[in-house]
């Protein structure tokens, strides 16, 4: 089984191809140019140094979200466009679930973090029993205190990583209880190499879906949508305030 | 170069996810828009992220269909063109990804369309005896642009507007007279039951041999005037202020254009854009043309919106004249008319 993976969701722009157990190529890169002009050209390179026949892909694997909406569009868009072309499925791998199989075999539990603005992170809790990964707390986003409590609450120790990092760790120095570490520079950001562990098992279990069906999951709707859903709500009478 | 060349063409830089197969620029086998109108409506006009949203989920979808009732294979391509601007960076970017990704998988060449050369291509659909050189006058939600087209992908632009496009006005008049979103459409229904000369709207330019327009002070005096009639607490008639706002917007487009063709002596003259559906416009500027005796064409309404059989026809000339776009083809927002620097010649 062979797929190639791609990761855009944050910072990182990301893709590789992994055949069975090997990961044959990976090109990573994170620095402030549009994933749209370096996803595809990355895609390219590992065709062409790989001498990668793409009619041999057995899927496209990909971080469907959460995170950034323009980085998860050019990531899914082009998931799309390779897989439609092909004619094979769609790998939807959850962003936050990837990050979080970079630490795959550690001891304590992992907790990415990615910074997901209005004062919430983009994160989810997970712990492994050899290489099974299990999620205790599935992806979402919430604030800070919130996860803190839940962290707390399972009186284990800690591992941290992803972007949200440096934006969260004096904060979470000073909200949690319980044992805690940062991950090296060298695991915390995402990957599509992680992408793709994660794609060829869901792959390995039919775990696809179709270029048409696959679309990413934002976690939150536009701004327009929920500032509109709150006025519907106060039009009609906010349940909570019906409550007694 | 073959006699036969069939292009697959993407469009997503607003709110209508469309895909197109054309042969040789001209002849369209199949033009499938699908509309995000009836969302955006609820919002009174286009929400980019929703619309980004709604191509990623369509983008797939009409691509399939437009292949399917063209009844042709991605391997009976022998290229892809997408829009890459101007347009919604969000909307563009999820087009530009897809086409690259396709284009790439499928080993087809990939051209990259300018938006607005699109619109102007539409007319090549249906008047297979139009080639350049001729003027067109480009109106939309987003777009009022006078074009000189020298030659096929040669562009000068005469005119623009220097605030809102004209369609921006028909949107803003529409929601002040209570019309509603989409403005085009609604005024000029409005228009039909009212008096032209009920109102004296200005007709705002910047004087002889300039040939920008102006449509943000022409907005500001309508609704001046509804202000002044709601101080005085008197009504007003909806379809005489849509009729006479109209009026002043289609005599504007009309002296600028005629002006330009004056000045340039061109023999044929072209509107383009989901403007030039407005019947009274298109009526217009045919009588102006036939008073020059000059020959006069716009596409059908279905072209006049945003499609991706325009940016077929476009791309076509683009494609013959050597013109490939790279897998770093980016969206470009504020792309501008002739500026080809994101693509590259083989």
């Amino acid at each position: 089984m062979k797929l190639l993976a791609i990761e855009t969701s944050a910072l990182v722009c990301s893709a590789a191809v992994m055949e069975d157990e090997t990961l044959i190529g990976e090109f990573t890169i994170q620095q402030k140019k549009t994933h749209s002009q370096m996803l595809m050209p990355m895609v390219e390179a590992l065709r062409e140094k790989l001498e990668l026949d793409l009619s041999s892909l057995d899927a496209i694997a990909v971080a469907g979200g959460p995170g950034s909406f323009t980085g998860l569009r050019i990531g899914s868009a082009t998931a799309k466009g390779l897989a439609s072309a092909l004619n094979i499925p769609v790998v939807h791998v959850p962003t936050v679930d990837a990050l979080a199989y970079r630490l795959c075999g550690s001891a304590g539990l992992v907790c990415p973090l990615m910074d997901a603005r209005r004062e919430q992170t983009y994160t989810g809790i997970y712990a492994f029993e050899g290489n099974m990964m299990k999620k205790i707390l599935p992806q979402c986003a919430i604030a800070l205190p919130e996860l803190a409590g839940r962290l707390n609450a399972e009186q284990s120790a800690v591992t941290f990583l992803g972007d949200g990092v440096p934006v969260f760790r004096e904060k979470l120095d000073q909200l949690l209880a319980v044992s805690h570490s940062f991950a090296p520079a060298h695991l915390s950001r995402q990957s599509a190499a992680s992408v793709a562990g994660l794609g060829m098992l869901y792959l390995r279990e039919g775990r696809t879906e179709t270029a048409a069906a696959h679309k990413p999951e934002y976690l939150r709707l536009s701004q327009a949508e929920r500032v509109r859903a709150e006025q519907m709500q106060k039009e009609n009478g906010a349940p909570d305030d019906a409550d007694p | 170069m073959k006699d036969r060349t069939v292009m697959l063409a993407i469009e997503t830089s607003c709110d209508e996810t469309a895909a197109a197969v054309v042969v040789n620029g001209r002849e369209v086998l199949s033009n499938i828009i699908d509309s995000q109108i009836d969302i955006h409506t609820l919002y009174g006009g286009v929400v980019p992220e929703i619309a980004s949203r709604k191509h990623m989920e369509k983008i797939v979808p009409v691509t399939e269909c437009a292949l399917s009732a063209a009844g042709v294979a991605l391997k009976d391509l022998d290229a892809v063109a997408v829009t890459y601007g101007p347009g919604l960076v969000g909307a563009l970017l999820v087009g530009v990804a897809y086409a690259k990704a396709l284009a790439f998988a499928a080993g087809l060449p990939l051209v990259g369309v300018h938006h607005i050369e699109g619109h102007i291509s539409a007319n090549y659909i249906e008047h297979p005896e139009l080639t350049p050189p001729f003027l067109c006058l480009v109106v939309s939600g987003g777009h009022t642009h006078l074009v000189n087209v020298a030659d096929y992908g040669k562009y000068e632009i005469l005119g623009r507007t220097r605030d809102d496009a004209a369609g921006e006005a028909f949107d803003k008049v529409a929601r002040a007279i209570g019309l509603g979103y989409p403005g085009g459409p609604k005024i000029e229904k409005a228009a039909r039951d009212g008096d032209p000369e009920a109102f004296h709207f200005p007709r705002p330019g910047f004087g002889e041999g300039c040939f920008d327009f102006s449509f943000s002070g022409l907005k500001s005096a309508v609704l001046n005037t509804l202000n002044e009639y709601k101080m005085k607490g008197m009504a007003f008639s909806q379809a005489d202020v849509a009729a006479s706002f109209q009026a002043a917007v289609t005599e504007v487009l009309v002296s600028h254009a005629m002006e330009a063709v004056e000045k340039t002596g061109a023999k044929k003259f072209a509107i383009a854009g989901g403007v030039a559906s407005n019947g009274v416009l298109r009526k217009a500027m045919e009588d102006a043309c036939l008073e020059k005796g000059i020959a006069f064409y716009h596409p059908s309404p279905v072209l006049c919106t945003d499609n991706a059989a325009m940016i077929g026809a476009a791309g076509y000339y683009d494609f013959v004249a050597g013109k490939r776009a790279g897998m770093d083809l980016n969206a470009v927002p504020n792309l501008v008319l002739g500026c080809s620097e994101p693509l590259r010649r083989e």
